[in-house]
């Protein structure tokens, strides 16, 4: 038997041309690759973006929603949900990352247990797989305080000495559109394209729902709905930046956390910004997606995030599963060519 | 090769370690972090219909093989088993995937293209070309049924030769139907299905062989069913030789196809392979032990399917294995930046 297939730890330079997936899509004359930026370091968890999406979209509510969990009663990006805003509430001091705190400050209304219970909540948002319920013990790990606050803020207990630090984390989720996207690899009818503005978008009347973009998105993000059987994410408003609209989650967006415009351009702010936060010191702030080089290729839509990408729901490394498609179709050539030889050994091994 | 691997096996003994004992969820140990402890990747929306599919599409398969071999070597009982049961096995695949689909009427959607980087694309081609080779081979078996005279007398006389070009044709296309199943599942983000790419497409190329055989040895007298039980002897060996590399060289991303629901099927499916190869060698005089082998072998194949179906869902639920071995991958790069 051959060796397991060796394969760097550093992805291999895809053969498309990373800068401009429009055109290795076969666009002439593409216009600039748009994307967003979302710089959650000013994000203050309004919501507008998720509320101004299923206005301009009509994706449907999920009616009454409340998870129990945090500020987030969403949960995860779903069929019904395009954008959704992570709500992480950290003990400790701002520019420290998740291993510095010990100790809890305000005591019981909230803690690992009732972050425990909460990871059971779900709601029914009408998609599949949709919400999952989370693993209580892993739920209680991710930080030391969770849950609903108490009727005051966490640490406010009206004397210097009792205070403590706290911070809040805020993120705005999205698509990510992929430079090389596996959902649109994987694609069997055609359903999900590359437009010219180097997006990813399903096209609602070709697909059947046959569910393999769910499993091959390396983010979780594209998801099922279930009374009507196809799949739906994000379009980075394709109706609306075709006509030279922002759209309509940057629009509504009172902080500009979520940033829109060509990905050149935003690469480049969001370098400044990052820079910029780091002088002040907050040494956690780092860019995610950014880079051209990583295992999708670098994001359409990229984050400055102040914390491990995990914290927030996101993978710390993701890789587009057809990256490994030939090795893969080389394997099962070889055990097809096994299936034969089996086959003729066994009628030509023996006279009974 | 591979040298981390245990590593990260290490970090998950010591992650369940550190989990038993008192104070379970207040001194948790901050083995990997995660957002509410909620799964970072949506798991298949896929259902029963594709576990089961990936049977009965191996089924096919080794079906074909054996009826190929049969027609090659004159063994008329071999050929026709093969020959109805490919036919009978590649109807209820194309049931069970359309029967999947979120628009099952929009089944001819998949016909518009042909993606060489979309698994689902590439076997939905090859079903599309075994599917009528198969389904001609097993029609022509029922020529000897026509009337010798009229319309149907003409039928009567092509239809064997047809059947038997059909016949190779299927036979031709069976080992792609049989592994295809495999890189469709590898080609996923599902992690314990990824990173097994190397490997399952041998587990489904042995469980094909081996339900293959089953069917020969349920249909045919023990006499004329040697090659049916060398074929399960074949497959069986792959079978369990992929299985076994799976449940072990993954690290924590083999722990899915050894715990819970995936792992009790998986021992299942490898205790009745044992078993049904084990009656069809020792047995080979009795009909009744055969024909039994046979059905052990065929419900082998259901329950391996399931459980590698099954593996991979709960590997997508929980985010450990999402973040655990994607930081490991980080590590090892910024341990060695080189590589």
């Amino acid at each position: 038997m051959v060796d397991p297939p060796h394969r760097p730890a550093v992805p291999p330079q895809s053969s498309l041309p990373a800068a401009d997936p429009a055109t290795a899509a076969g666009w002439v004359d593409a216009p600039p690759r748009m994307g967003f930026f979302t710089d959650t370091s000013v994000c203050i968890g309004c919501k507008a973006c998720e509320v101004a999406c299923k206005e301009w979209n009509g994706v449907p509510t999920a009616g009454l929603d409340l998870l129990g969990m945090s500020y987030d009663n969403t949960g995860a990006l779903t069929a019904n949900s395009w954008r959704h805003v992570a709500f992480v509430e950290q003990p400790r001091p701002a520019g420290h990352g998740t291993a510095s705190f010990a100790g809890n400050p305000t005591g019981d209304p909230a803690g690992p247990a009732s972050a425990a219970r909460s990871a059971g909540t779900v709601t029914q948002p009408g998609t599949e797989p949709g919400l999952l319920p989370g693993e209580p013990p892993a739920a209680a790990r991710m930080t030391e305080f969770l849950g609903m606050p108490a009727a005051g803020p966490p640490g406010r207990t009206g004397s210097a000495e009792g205070r403590s630090d706290f911070r809040w984390l805020m993120m705005s989720d999205v698509c990510k559109h992929c430079t090389r996207a596996g959902c649109l690899d994987v694609c069997p009818t055609g359903a999900l394209f590359r437009t010219e503005f180097g997006t990813v978008v399903v096209q609602e009347d070709i697909c059947n729902g046959c569910g393999y973009c769910v499993s091959a998105c390396p983010y979780g993000v594209i998801d099922r709905r279930v009374d009507d059987g196809r799949v739906w994410k994000c379009t980075l408003c394709y109706d609306r930046i075709g006509a030279g609209l922002t759209p309509a989650c940057a629009q509504a967006c009172p902080t500009e956390s979520i940033q829109y415009g060509p990905l050149d351009e935003l690469r480049e702010r969001a370098a400044a910004r990052v820079a910029t936060l780091r002088e002040r010191g907050e040494t956690q702030a780092r860019l995610y997606g950014h880079d051209p080089d990583d295992g999708v290729g670098g994001d359409g839509a990229f984050f400055l995030l102040l914390d491990e990408p995990e914290v927030y729901g996101l993978p710390p490394d993701p890789q587009v599963t057809t990256r490994d498609l030939p090795a893969m179709w080389r394997r099962a050539g070889l055990a097809a060519l096994a299936m034969t030889a089996a086959a003729v050994g066994a009628f030509l091994g023996g006279r009974r | 090769m591979n040298r981390d691997r245990p590593a990260v096996g290490d970090r998950f003994r010591r992650f369940r370690a550190g989990r038993r004992g008192g104070e379970e969820l207040a001194v948790p140990p901050a083995e990997f972090t995660s957002y509410y402890g909620r799964p970072i990747l949506k798991p298949p929306v896929w259902t029963w219909e594709i576990a089961a599919y990936l049977f009965t599409g191996g089924l096919a398969a080794g079906s074909s093989l054996l009826a190929a071999g049969g027609q090659l070597t004159g063994r008329a009982g071999v050929r026709r088993a093969g020959r109805f049961a490919a036919l009978a096995a590649v109807t209820a695949s194309a049931g069970l995937l359309v029967k999947d689909l979120g628009r099952p009427e929009r089944f001819h959607h998949m016909l518009r293209v042909a993606k060489p980087t979309s698994p689902m694309s590439v076997g939905t081609w090859i079903l599309a070309g075994y599917g009528p080779a198969a389904g001609l081979a097993a029609v022509a078996e029922v020529a000897p049924l026509l009337p010798t005279r009229g319309p149907l007398g003409l039928a009567r006389r092509a239809l064997p030769p047809v059947g038997r070009a059909a016949g190779l044709a299927a036979a031709v296309a069976a080992p792609a139907l049989g592994t295809y199943t495999a890189v469709l599942l590898a080609d996923t983000a599902v992690p314990s299905w990824h990173e097994a790419y190397a490997d399952l497409p041998f587990v489904f190329a042995g469980s094909a062989l081996a339900s293959g055989a089953g069917v020969g040895l349920l249909a045919v007298p023990p006499a004329q069913a040697g090659p049916a039980r060398r074929m399960a002897v074949a497959g069986a060996g792959l079978e369990l030789f992929g299985a076994h590399r799976v449940e072990t060289r993954l690290g924590l991303l083999g722990e899915p196809y050894r715990t819970g629901r995936p792992g009790r099927l998986l021992r299942a499916g490898r205790a009745l392979t044992v078993a049904g190869v084990a009656g069809a060698v020792l047995g080979r005089r009795s009909r009744l032990v055969s024909a039994v082998s046979g059905a052990a072998l065929l419900a082998a194949s259901v329950a391996t399917r399931f459980g590698v179906f099954h593996a991979g869902v709960a590997s997508a639920r929980d985010p450990k294995y999402t973040v655990l071995p994607q930081r490991a991958r980080l590590d090892r790069r910024a341990a060695d930046p080189g590589r």
